[in-house]
């Protein structure tokens, strides 16, 4: 919680700091996995796009700790899940598969977001309560607020943990969402990976304050910031915002101070607003760097279970992009399914 | 059977409708305490209480988007906007979300939600308290809007839009609010299709096409023609999206005359849908041009009642634009 923006490289020491947050080891294994799974799935998505095999990949590399960190604190198929386009491996801890998101990759029928409909990176899943998101940011967080608030009429213990980018908060809807999260004291968790960029557009032309977190203050509840690239000081306040929103004491709003490492998009060209140095520092105190440090310090990470990791890894993987690749396209007739109910 | 007028026929419906389902929640600008500026749901708040009979901040985008988010966990909001010229800032919830969340999750998320839009002229609301905004909405799949004339059609419809999996606006004129009273039955959970229009009064020399408070316009003008021997038929379409072509051609092909009268600006407005459509499948029936009598191009309805009265097609406006079709 008072992690400032100078601390983001020293969290490295050797002390036990997941047992006393009341994660195991294999908690601790499987979010390691999640991210590896996650990075290496992104990087075969723009291998395929390179290779002309898909016509477009957004990602998240870089943002991998903010995002396990955080959704790890939620119950899968229970609490809700709004990611934005980033969220690979949110959408991967909220229980969709490498199959599921390759299949989007693909724009195949078989897509659980959107059966080849959206472009890549708009997640959605109904059966693990993974929102279907849009591309204009911030209008999931108004959604949000609306799913937290249904939950406090229905008398549910349902927690919504939202995200998006730190170019979301210069909207509008992240503005009236907070507020009316804040009036009804909301279920609501929003989490905010500031990754420095809205594309192109540097963090100090997009916000005359320091931290998103200070916004919170306007809004009548918490903002804490975070270190993004340490999975455990994220998981420590999304913990703490998710027993709150469940509690009944209201919403937080957690900024994750994290970095993308790749382009906005497979269409975008860095080098016109960014140094390659910047990124490439970036790159050495990575989330999966970060954590990979943390578990060996704690003799959790052998070397053989690494090479057990890495393999597992790229077999899921390659599973994935096979099976995506030979399934079927949507059928041309399908485009006018689904604009309303179908009646029996 | 009891005559109310149209608030009083939206307020009973939907205090009848929150007794029966524990699912709906009313959300909007001074719904709760206040009861709505126009009344629509006044005494609900102290009989359901705050948590489904909302207040909120004037925030337009966030009460349309709390709604969709309250939809996607399994209740049935009806968010309502004050005035439908102040819809404008949720335009990104309705259309890019709403309206597209069961095409783009392909078929798995839904938002039954219906968004209760008071709109029209004629009650010195001037720019910002007047307008009509059906066009914008009807042009978009995913979205119904419903536009009931009259409180018989009102409950039905408002009941059918309740039953739907899908976002409906439901489009209530104020000017004909308090102005078109109507029966009524009582106890009984009667709907009315959305998607269906209706010949309010048959006619055999001219079809007129109408909505809202140009409805009621309509069959005054019709009622007064047929004094002088001219016989109109006046439809009701009650719903833009779906749109009734059956009714709609049926009417042209045995009239062979349509006059479409709305009070947008004529360009682009929702009429010109309807014109389109009787060009292309009914060409063969017409006896002369189809007609449009709308509200003039000029952004918005002015305040000043000469400026107002000017806007709006009234009903000496209809029956001359009636008349000269008869003639033609």
């Amino acid at each position: 919680m008072a992690t400032t923006d100078q601390d983001l490289t020293t969290a490295t020491s050797m002390e036990d700091r997941h047992t006393p947050l009341g994660l195991s080891e294999e908690d601790l294994k499987r979010m390691y996995y999640t991210m590896v799974l996650a990075r290496s799935l992104d990087e075969r998505m723009w291998i395929l796009n390179r290779q002309g095999k898909v016509a477009f990949v957004i990602s998240g590399q870089g943002q991998e700790g903010a995002q396990v960190g955080s959704a790890y604190a939620l119950r899968p198929d229970k609490d809700f899940f709004l990611p934005y386009y980033r969220d690979l491996t949110v959408a991967l801890t909220a229980g969709m598969t490498a199959r599921d998101l390759m299949l989007a990759l693909f724009a195949k029928a078989e897509d659980p977001a959107s059966g080849g409909r959206q472009m890549p990176g708009h997640y959605g899943h109904r059966a693990h309560n993974v929102v279907s998101g849009s591309s204009p940011i911030a209008t999931q967080i108004p959604h949000a607020v609306g799913i937290a608030m249904a939950a406090q009429i229905k008398g549910e213990d349902t927690v919504a943990a939202v995200y998006f980018g730190e170019a979301a908060t210069s909207k509008g809807d992240f503005h009236e969402g907070l507020n009316f999260a804040g009036v009804l004291k909301a279920p609501v968790v929003f989490i905010c990976e500031n990754n420095r960029y809205a594309i192109s557009v540097p963090e100090k032309k997009q916000m005359s304050v320091q931290n998103v977190a200070d916004r919170a203050l306007g809004y009548g509840f918490p903002g804490v910031i975070t270190d993004g690239n340490d999975v455990l000081d994220v998981y420590k306040a999304a913990k703490t915002a998710v027993d709150r929103a469940r509690a009944g004491e209201g919403p937080t709003l957690i900024e994750c101070k994290t970095y993308r490492i790749v382009p906005h998009s497979s269409d975008d060209d860095e080098s016109r607003y960014r140094q390659k140095v910047e990124v490439e520092e970036w790159k050495q105190k990575g989330p999966i760097e970060r954590m990979r440090q943390y578990l060996r310090g704690q003799g959790i990470l052998t070397e053989d279970l690494e090479k057990n990791i890495q393999a597992r890894v790229m077999e899921e993987v390659n599973d994935a992009t096979e099976y995506a690749d030979k399934a079927p396209y949507p059928e041309p007739d399908t485009l006018t399914k689904h604009v309303f109910a179908e009646r029996s | 059977m009891p005559v109310k007028t149209i608030i009083q026929t939206v307020r009973d419906t939907l205090h009848e409708e929150m007794a029966r389902d524990e699912t709906i929640m009313i959300l909007g600008e001074d719904v709760g305490l206040a009861g709505g500026v126009f009344g629509a749901t006044k005494g609900l708040q102290a009989e359901f209480g705050e948590m489904r009979v909302m207040d909120t901040p004037l925030a337009e985008s966030v009460i349309i988007g709390a709604a969709i988010g309250a939809a996607l966990n399994g209740l049935k909001p009806i968010p309502e906007i004050q005035f439908a010229d102040f819809i404008l800032p949720a335009f990104d919830q309705v259309v890019s979300e709403a309206a597209r969340m069961r095409y783009r999750s392909n078929g798995t998320w839904n938002v039954p939600m219906v968004m209760r839009v008071p709109w029209g002229g004629g009650i010195h609301g001037a720019l910002y308290h007047s307008q009509s905004v059906e066009a914008f909405f009807a042009h978009v799949p995913g979205l119904k809007v419903v536009v009931p004339s009259d409180p018989y059609d009102t409950a039905g419809l408002l009941r059918s839009a309740i039953d739907d999996p899908d976002p409906v606006m439901f489009m209530e004129h104020k000017k004909t609010y308090r102005l078109v009273k109507g029966e009524v039955p009582d106890g009984d959970r009667y709907t009315v299709p959305i998607g269906k229009a209706e010949v309010k009064r048959e006619g055999t020399d001219v079809s007129v096409f109408a909505y809202g408070l140009m409805l009621y316009n309509s069959l005054q003008a019709a009622d007064a023609l047929a004094a002088q021997g001219v016989s109109a038929e006046v439809v009701d379409l009650r719903s833009l999206q779906p749109l009734d072509r059956d009714t709609i051609l049926e009417s042209v092909r045995k009239t062979g005359k349509a006059l479409i009268v709305y009070e947008d600006n004529l360009t682009g407005g929702f009429g010109a849908e309807i014109a389109a459509t009787i060009a292309q499948e009914a060409f063969d029936s017409l006896d002369a041009p189809v007609r449009r009598l709308a509200g003039p191009d000029v952004p918005a309805m002015p305040y000043a009642h000469t400026l107002e009265d000017q806007f709006l097609p009234d009903i000496e406006k209809i029956a001359t634009e009636i008349r000269l079709l008869a003639e033609y």
